[in-house]
């Protein structure tokens, strides 16, 4: 949902202590963005409404994207900061929410598939049919050589329990309630959120 | 949370023990602020350091870690011992007149029941009510008699003197005093206490039961259910509250029903113990509606390949013999019983207790796939990082895959936030380089395997071959398909109950809420406690209207929260049992004569009369919250002081029984707990507000504000081991040792145990030997691996070490 | 330039301001309020100013302390000083924001002999504007505070510009904004008086009999207030100076150069008469050496982009 430019000026206003825009000793927001000494920064950003990725506040934040101008650039996000209409933080954010940025745009973002082979002390990087194809297999062959259909009394089981699987506790519900269908349906027991640690 | 961040607003009293809101949570902390800026209320804080939070406080009372229930119970016995409780509150909503079994017993320690040899209470029964010959629990209204649960419980708190609170927690005699004093001002219904907690509490072999005291005493305050009150667990991940909902525990399915044990062969096996019946005359035990909720459940996993005839698939879903938790999981990879493991965004190899045996288990796995947006340690736990993590690659033989991820701004869907309510968020870029969405990789995963499956054949195909799959795109189902799925569907033509020639819902439509789900397989809802959140309507959960009407910060048209958009729950307690308000200050949902109205939806039948006498706690089948728990916690129906397992001194009211007796300690672990002859000196450890669990420290300016590992301790350990602030230190306990800069402060005293004095120290948990800030031993090297005896929360918060000084890592500077 | 002449100004350093055109509503004094009683030190106000000014502070190592980076430095323009103050039984941490105080007299701006490297906008906020900025470092001496930091890469001076470019279109500076806590408050230095008022009537009532708002005399009030706890004792945080007012040294230099103009001076005779009158004859201590090395705090470890 991007926001336009002019819901913006409206909603960030808010932000401020009950001062009226035109109080604050510049002119107003359309002559001040001309007259700035820097530029505005965000004003030729794409707003998109998010929620902080971190602790479980689920502080509303507003994500800045643009391009470099070249042409085919891929967007980046430029700017992170809090949602003024989100009644929770109504658009504050804590140290590491208002410097998320440097989450979105880390260098330690993982970009391609790697694979570490056996006894190697380097990763290399691979495809993703190649992962895919290969994490499939060996987790068939792991289910197919240890599923418990029934346990020593006789009662149908169906469990498979020398492979778990932990999952992420920022992953949307969406991703949660597709990865539950995707592991219990194969018999994992050991399936674990961050939720007990 | 049982109330929610906005409503901390309206409390009068806010207590924070077990967790430390201005650091961990600071824009939720912000309601604490605004509850004492605007609703002139006081901050309390308990906490074995002077925290950001105590930084800020009304009154701060320091607390031996691991002493929590100590301090609780002693809080208790003064609230009953003082005529301190909220008497008409208690009556009705509590089963404090309920009559307990002659065989209960507690003595030296244990419960009635308990089996040495299997270090477990093996025989439950005397946990439990007198019934009559309706199978109704027994009452004695009147409180006079001593088997009544409230009289009991008196009994069991009189141990804790506010004398052997100060022996066993250190907390002075007269801050105690103060800090009861302070709560005790909420014991009616004009005011109104919080408690905001995290790990703080749940990190205990007693971990469970800290919380349940502190319910405990909201109940005898009277303060479940109202505007200000509540029992908050402020949860740390952004939607490990929706994951948790969804049922990724080793022994949950989505909304909170439980996976079959193997000693359930058949659905009706299954259903004999869920479904409760009510033991109170006309309560309503709403888990009578279970099979509603299981049998769509099973449609929407199974589509028609659940049918009555095969009990809905039942045998497609794994039967456990016991919880496969993170530790037990740990602990088969150690033993060599695990071959594969996914990582899905969770940093194992620091977030498990006892780092060594943590690796030692990936060393052992096959394989091993990380799905991640960030470098983590347990990506890189078979690369030589010096002294910090010091293998030889050469020798670790598992197979290591590293697939990365979009984060929340690449992508769209929903969090749960603590406070249940449902968000939704827009996705901005791409994400870098190759990454996929979790979605999309385990789509693939699915359908690969499934292919594998149909052409190949192997073990038990059925589950994985008729889970329900119909995306548009199946190695790439969208975020609204997934929403739409776990809201649910009428699957046939639904007719209207009152009017049977009349259809309520058509086939293919969104159900409206939980309250039309069946159990003969017309209807489907992936995660019944979510149903409404996408209704014909629309998508509650990008509701953006932040409006609230009633000013007690409700925002009811502000996303969606679970169930049924209610924000408080058990809100129907917030008035008496006449329907009317406690009083005007926290008056919420009242009875207008015909129908529950307020600023929240009911938690109640909305047109159910107060004296139909139907309790507010409707997930019990009494209908009344308990203060005392029958079976339903491992370790006692009464909490009970035990030390943590690494303990500091015997057990002062049973030296017999020191440490929770049922807490599960594995085989390997036997000798892994040390002992304060060797490990004089408590320490906990703990989040700093500059850091973000394992992840910040991949961000630069979060590195920048806590850029290096440090030690906090007070002046008189400092003075006595020779150390200054800056000073490289050396800790050590049983499991380990790590190096760390001391942070010499006065923020930590000795806190004086049975009288004599004892240091505790802090170590924050963030640093690692991956990421910008300076490289680091984890600080679970020094973490014992065990957990609370309910839910297996690793001891995290108390535990044994040994300081001194020492020189720095190879590879870092003398000095600053 | 010409753009910087369109903006409402005040002062400007070394030159002089025409009046402002007519026809243009007065503009009113902004403020932002510190709330010490509020205050977690979080240091939210710290990644939101890193962020938004996109300053490439260098991560350094850990002293000990919460103070991190250990003091200002060209790329951070604020941070956290913590002090545990010790009384009788009772402990406070007590947590001072740092930064510049935004003077309505402001010493840096009268010590500045570059023409527009720092002016004042009528509503009071103090900037530096980098372009005209020759890194004299007398901004430093001119300041009450301890303020400006000197970029050893740049050669400049930077400070906290209370988001300007925020400001100017309507938006709370970083800080706060993001504030949790709303420790950091953001309006018309009338409403923060205001407010303050109530804030302290707040903490009297839970016991803090000397609390109150600093806002000193000493540099004609300041566009960055504190309500302090302990308003009798400001130097308890971290020492924030009980009264600060503008070195007389600047005053006298200015009483100099008045009748003067700048631009007839040969930069070079300027600057050494400047050095003169501000720091004595021309000879560097070692202490002088220690003190610039300090002044420009971690940034000796590279590479600030300011």
């Amino acid at each position: 949902m991007a926001v336009t430019r002019r819901q913006f000026m409206k909603v960030s206003a808010a932000g401020l202590a009950a001062s009226s825009v035109g109080a604050l000793g510049f002119i107003g927001a359309g002559e001040g963005l001309a007259a700035g000494v820097r530029p505005f920064r965000l004003e030729k950003a794409t707003e998109t409404r998010n929620t902080c990725p971190y602790c479980a506040v689920g502080c509303g934040v507003l994500v800045y994207s643009a391009t470099d101008g070249a042409k085919d650039a891929k967007a980046k996000v430029i700017h992170i900061e809090g949602d003024s209409d989100n009644p929770i933080n109504r658009g504050t954010l804590c140290p590491r929410g208002a410097a998320s940025l440097g989450f979105a745009n880390s260098p330690n973002r993982l970009q391609y598939p790697m694979h570490r082979k056996p006894g190697s002390d380097k990763f290399e990087r691979v495809s993703w049919d190649f992962a895919m194809e290969r994490i499939a297999k060996l987790a068939k062959e792991d289910r197919d050589k240890n599923f418990v259909a029934k346990n020593r009394d006789g009662v149908t089981v169906n469990r498979w329990v020398s492979t778990g699987f932990l999952a992420g506790s920022a992953c949307s519900n969406e991703a949660g309630y597709l990865t539950y269908k995707a592991i219990r349906s194969t018999g994992i027991l050991a399936l674990e959120n961050q939720a007990r640690i | 949370m049982t109330n929610s961040w906005n409503d901390i607003k309206n409390a009068d009293v806010v207590l924070i023990m077990g967790g430390n809101a201005a650091e961990a949570h600071p824009c939720g902390f912000k309601w604490v602020t605004e509850a004492k800026a605007n609703n002139g209320a006081k901050l309390i804080v308990v906490d074995p350091r002077f925290t950001r939070s105590a930084a800020v406080s009304d009154l701060y009372a320091p607390i031996r870690p691991g002493t929590d229930i100590a301090f609780l119970s002693g809080l208790m016995r003064y609230l009953l011992g003082n005529g301190k409780i909220h008497q008409q509150y208690v009556n009705a909503y509590t089963n404090a007149s309920y009559i307990v079994k002659e065989g209960f017993k507690f003595e030296d320690g244990l419960f009635t029941g308990y089996d040495e040899a299997r270090k477990n209470y093996v025989d439950r029964s005397a946990w439990e009510y007198e019934f009559d010959e309706q199978g109704m629990a027994k009452v004695d209204e009147t409180l006079q008699n001593p088997r009544c649960a409230i009289n009991l419980l008196k009994a069991h708190v009189e141990r804790y003197t506010p004398e052997m609170v100060e022996r066993i927690c250190g907390t002075p005699k007269d801050k105690f005093l103060k800090v009861c004093e302070l709560i005790a001002t909420t014991a009616n219904g004009e005011r109104s206490m919080t408690s905001l907690y995290a790990l703080g509490w749940t990190q205990h072999t007693t971990g469970a039961q800290n919380i349940r005291s502190m319910a405990m005493i909201q109940l005898l305050l009277g303060n479940m259910g109202i505007p200000g009150g509540g029992v908050n667990a402020l949860r740390g991940h952004s939607n490990v509250q929706g994951i948790t909902d969804f049922g990724l525990l080793t022994t949950s399915t989505p909304g909170y029903l439980v996976l079959p044990t193997e000693r359930e062969a058949t659905y009706a096996d299954y259903m004999k113990s869920r479904a409760f019946k009510p033991i109170r005359p006309g309560q309503t035990s709403f888990w009578q509606n279970y099979g509603k909720f299981f049998v769509s459940q099973q449609k929407s996993l199974f589509g028609n390949a659940a049918t009555k005839e095969n009990d809905w698939a039942y045998d497609y879903l794994p039967k456990f013999d016991t919880a496969y938790d993170v530790m037990k999981m740990v602990d088969m990879m150690a033993g060599g019983q695990m071959n594969g493991l996914f990582c899905q965004g969770l940093n194992v190899m620091m977030a498990a207790p006892n780092k060594a045996k943590v690796h030692a288990g990936l060393a052992k796995l096959k394989w091993l796939v990380i799905m991640d947006p960030l470098e983590t340690e347990t990506g890189r736990f078979w690369e030589n990082h010096g002294e910090f993590n010091n293998v030889d690659p050469k020798a670790i033989q598992t197979e290591v895959f590293q697939l990365p991820t979009t984060a929340y701004a690449e992508d769209e869907g929903t969090f749960t936030n603590s406070s249940r309510v449902i968000q939704w968020h827009w996705k901005s870029v791409e994400g870098p380089g190759e990454s996929r969405s979790d979605i999309q990789i385990v789509a693939e995963l699915h359908t690969r395997l499934r292919a594998l499956y149909s052409k190949d054949g192997g073990a038990f195909p059925d589950a994985i071959l008729n889970t329900t799959w119909d995306y548009a795109k199946p190695a790439h189902p969208e975020p609204v398909e997934l929403l739409k799925e776990i809201n649910g569907y009428a699957l046939e033509d639904l007719p209207d109950p009152a009017d049977p020639t009349k259809v309520m819902l058509k086939a293919g439509q969104l159900l409206p809420g939980f309250a039309v789900m069946r159990d003969d397989g017309k209807t489907s809802g992936g995660c019944w406690i979510y149903t409404g959140v996408y209704t014909d309507a629309g998508n509650m959960s990008m509701r953006r209207d932040s409006s609230d009407p009633s000013g007690l910060g409700v925002h009811p048209n502000w996303g969606y929260a679970w169930p049924a958009n209610r924000r408080i729950l058990y809100n129907r307690a917030s008035a008496d049992p006449a329907g009317k308000a406690w009083s005007e200050r926290k008056k919420y949902i009242t009875w207008n004569g015909s129908r529950w109205v307020g600023a929240d939806v009911p938690d109640y039948a909305p047109t159910v009369a107060p004296d139909k006498s139907v309790g507010p706690f409707i997930m019990n089948p009494e209908g009344t919250a308990r203060l005392f728990a029958r079976t339903a916690m491992p370790d006692g129906p009464f909490p009970e002081h035990y030390e943590p397992m690494d303990a500091y001194i015997a057990n002062p009211l049973h030296p017999k029984v020191t440490t929770n007796p049922v807490a599960r300690v594995f085989a390997a672990d036997a000798k892994s707990f040390g002992t304060p002859d060797k490990f004089p000196i408590v320490a906990t450890s703990y989040r700093l507000a500059e850091h973000f669990h394992y992840w910040t420290k991949n961000v630069h300016d979060n590195s920048v504000l806590q850029p290096e590992m440090f030690v906090e301790m007070g002046e008189r350990l400092a003075k006595a081991k020779g150390i200054k602030n800056g000073d490289w230190v050396e800790v050590s306990s049983q499991r380990g040792m790590i190096k760390a800069k001391a942070s010499v402060s006065k923020r930590f005293r000795p806190i004086m145990v049975d009288g004599k004095p004892c240091d505790v120290i802090g170590l924050p948990i963030h640093y690692g030997f991956v990421g910008m800030t300076r490289k680091s031993y984890p600080l679970n090297t020094l973490t014992p691996a065990v957990g609370d005896a309910s839910t297996n929360t690793p001891e995290y918060k108390a535990f044994l070490v040994e300081v001194k000084k020492t020189t720095p890592p190879a590879s870092q500077p003398a000095t600053v | 330039m010409s753009v910087l002449q369109a903006l409402d100004l005040r002062r400007r350093s070394a030159s002089s301001v025409p009046p402002p055109a007519a026809g243009k509503p007065a503009a009113v004094a902004v403020a932002k309020l510190i709330d010490v009683s509020k205050c977690i030190g979080c240091k939210a106000c710290q990644t939101a100013c890193l962020e938004w000014n996109q300053l490439d502070q260098p991560i350094g190592y850990t002293d000990g302390t919460y103070n991190n980076p250990t003091d200002l430095t060209p790329a951070s323009w604020t941070v956290m000083r913590f002090t545990e103050y010790e009384h009788d039984d009772d402990l406070e941490w007590l947590i001072r924001k740092d930064g510049c105080m935004h003077c309505d007299d402001p010493g840096c701006l009268k010590a500045c002999p570059a023409p527009g490297a720092i002016v004042q906008y009528t509503n009071g906020i103090v900037d530096f504007i980098s372009d005209n900025c020759i890194g004299c470092g007398y901004c430093v001496k001119g300041c009450p505070f301890n303020i400006p930091r000197i970029s050893q890469t740049t050669s400049k001076a930077y400070k906290c510009t209370l988001c300007s470019d925020r400001v100017v279109v309507g938006q709370a500076p970083a800080c706060a904004k993001a504030c949790p806590t709303q420790a950091i408050y953001f309006g018309t230095k009338e409403e923060m008086i205001a407010h303050a008022g109530k804030r302290i009537v707040d903490l009297k009532s839970r016991g803090y009999q000397n609390a109150g708002l600093y806002n000193p005399d000493g540099v004609g009030g300041t566009h960055v207030m504190y309500v302090l706890q302990h308003r009798d004792k400001p130097s308890l945080y971290a020492g924030l100076p009980d009264n600060p007012h503008i070195s007389p040294l600047v005053g006298i230099w200015k009483g100099v150069m008045k009748p003067l103009s700048l631009a007839a001076i040969a930069f070079a005779g300027a600057f050494g008469f400047l050095h003169y009158v501000t720091k004595g004859p021309n000879t560097v201590t070692e202490h002088d050496e220690e003190k610039a090395a300090e002044l420009s705090g971690t940034d000796r470890a590279g590479s600030d982009r300011a």
